[in-house]
């Protein structure tokens, strides 16, 4: 066996028909789970109260034994290990975050790796190390978890779930503690650290919003502990597999796929860029290319000024004549629900796409978007890639 | 030093001055024979100090068993409790056919004294720590152990500190009773001279200043302790 501590790559999880089902009841609380997880993927484990999500979680580090079936990690059975080495190489982040009030944050960061006998001097570095990576101060270190917020406690809560470099990590409700707009940064924070650190995770929830944010793959459960669907998340929004998942998805389930994608990863229409001063029969030519029968008047960087009018196109040269102004203007890396929301809330149909340079790109409009919610999702990113990029 | 109690009757009022024979408060009196108290207030550190170390111990062991196997707790609070109600003089006279004339008898009296109050402390201090806590310490990877010893009990020393200072208090109250077992102490020198208020106020004083003492220290240990508890934001 290699040197617990120094794992810096991954494992694969595999569920393989494990099963948990409590003395006294004939129901099982996870029924004949089976789903494999590739490493460094995050695994969103999503259902309703008393659908198992916990259950199964917990059997990995064996907080709570399987009764049949079996968890491989690496490939290796959990149930071969004496459990508590296996969970020093598992992070574990719970909802009330567990810290040691008795402990300053650096011995908190450093309880597994004390448990492994490191020396000191190395628990000291690793721990400043961790908290410059959840981006909290050296000094905060010295402090105890009653001097910090909620958010910063819940921040410690993942580094000392990371502090030993395990391969897996199980998060239960990690963010569910936490008021709303804290959580929507600690999630993209961690979708970030994610990004550099690679880790298999399993994540328990019961919101699917969260589900379809931090997932790259979800595991649907149904009440009685019975996997409904596992898909990716794009995949389980056009393609619910079941009425159960239908319906826990919710009825927007097409306006979810829409905060999976941005607004570069569809086909915009183009439009004709004209400036000012343009032959009216080039201009002519253009607009007769293009998807859209408007042409839309642009600064010499072919930044978008307005919506030419007919009137403009009258003469020998395009004037300055404005139909209506470029507004909405979204940009290529919004998410196209947010582009959406622009387009609905504007007097236009048409919403014009600028690149980084602010350059017209293309038209963005509601048939477009809805042409895109019809084609069959392709290999759509995730979460974590949205924010990675 | 042992007083055998029939001579305790026989004494007369101390002192020869004018004020010590009109029994009034006799401050010249005091500094005068303040040495003859040295000896019993050493005794009565002593009478003190050994029933609480012990009967820490065997709270603690009790607690610790108690915590692994919970239906063992109300047995044990019943039993201690009945010691508890035991008067001390009547236990100190029940005890001296078993355990003899002197500190045997009264330390083992003034341990099961202790008992009760040090177990429901330690034990309520376990109890109080959060499912949450110790969930994410087995979670880790602590073993059972570790977590009894590195998280739970750190975790209820607030709880057991103030357990130890009540049955400390308690004990210095009591121990002036370890007389009748033969075990000397401040006891002893009111008993000595019952009648003559300076004698009685000096031996009281002297314990009432004693279990103040050791409360200061106790709860300046308590301090040294557990920094994080005064540790706020």
């Amino acid at each position: 066996m290699e040197a617990p501590a120094t794992h810096s790559t991954a494992e694969p999880l595999e569920f393989c028909d494990a099963t948990k089902r409590y003395p006294g009841t004939s129901a099982p609380a996870v029924d004949g789970l089976s789903l494999k997880v590739p490493a460094g993927e995050i695994c969103v484990l999503v259902g309703p109260s008393g659908c198992g999500k916990t259950t199964a979680m917990r059997m990995v580090n064996r907080m709570i034994e399987i009764t049949s079936g079996d968890i491989l990690l690496g490939g290796r059975s959990v149930k071969d290990r004496k459990t508590s080495e296996l969970r020093r190489e598992i992070g574990y982040v719970i909802q009330h975050i567990g810290l040691f009030p008795h402990r300053t944050i650096s011995e908190n960061i450093g309880t597994v790796p004390k448990l492994l006998g490191w020396d000191k001097g190395r628990i000291k570095k690793r721990s400043e190390e961790l908290l410059e990576l959840i981006g909290l101060p050296a000094e905060t270190g010295k402090r105890y978890p009653s001097q910090l917020s909620g958010g910063q406690r819940q921040r410690v809560g993942v580094a000392r779930a990371l502090a030993a470099d395990p391969p897996v990590m199980l998060m239960d409700e990690p963010f569910g503690a936490i008021d709303p707009i804290n959580r929507e940064r600690l999630q993209n924070e961690f979708l970030r650290l994610q990004a550099q650190v690679r880790k298999t995770i399993i994540f328990v929830t019961h919101d699917i919003d969260e589900a379809i944010k931090m997932g790259d793959r979800i595991a649907i459960l149904q009440e009685g502990g019975k996997l409904a669907q596992y898909a990716p998340p794009a995949e389980l929004l056009t393609y619910p597999a079941s009425r159960f998942v239908e319906d826990f998805v919710g009825s927007d389930r097409a306006l979810k796929r829409l905060a999976l994608q941005r607004v570069r990863d569809i086909d915009l229409w183009k439009a004709a860029a004209i400036r000012v001063g343009t032959p009216v029969a080039e201009a002519r030519a253009k607009i007769a290319e293009a998807d859209v029968s408007f042409a839309m008047l642009v600064d010499e960087r072919g930044r978008p000024l307005g919506w030419l009018s007919d009137r403009a196109l009258t003469g020998e040269r395009v004037t300055e004549e404005l139909r209506s102004p470029a507004r909405p203007i979204v940009e290529l890396d919004d998410v196209l629900r947010d582009a959406l929301a622009d387009l609905l809330s504007s007097e236009t149909r048409y919403g014009a796409v600028v690149g980084v340079d602010g350059a017209l790109a293309g038209v963005l409009s509601l048939e477009v978007i809805q042409h895109f919610l019809q084609a069959a999702p392709t290999e759509s990113p995730t979460g974590a890639d949205l924010l990675a990029e | 030093m042992t007083v055998p109690l029939a001579q305790l009757q026989i004494q007369e009022p101390g002192g020869s001055d004018a004020c010590a024979a009109a029994n009034d408060f006799c401050p010249s009196w005091i500094v005068e024979n303040i040495d003859r108290y040295w000896s019993p207030l050493l005794e009565h550190v002593y009478l003190t100090l050994a029933p609480v170390v012990i009967g820490f111990a065997i709270s603690l062991a009790l607690a610790i068993l108690a915590h692994r196997r919970r239906w063992l707790t109300g047995p044990i609070i019943t039993v201690t409790g009945i010691f508890f109600a035991i008067p001390s003089v009547a236990a100190f006279f029940l005890l001296q056919p078993i355990t003899g004339l002197g500190y045997t008898t009264a330390i083992v009296a003034l341990v099961s004294y202790t008992l009760l109050i040090i177990f429901r402390n330690i034990t309520n201090g376990l109890r109080n720590v959060p499912a949450e806590t110790r969930d994410a310490a087995l979670g880790q990877g602590l073993t059972e152990r570790q977590v009894l010893f590195r998280v739970e009990l750190p975790m209820a020393v607030p709880e057991i500190m103030a357990g130890l200072r009540i049955a400390t208090s308690t004990t210095v109250g009591l121990a002036a009773l370890a007389v009748f077992a033969g075990a000397g102490g401040l006891g002893t020198e009111i008993l000595l001279d019952k009648r003559f208020k300076s004698n009685v106020a000096v031996a009281g004083g002297l314990a009432v200043l004693l279990a103040a003492l050791f409360d200061l220290l106790l709860l300046a240990l308590q301090r040294a302790i557990t920094p994080w508890q005064r540790a706020r934001a």
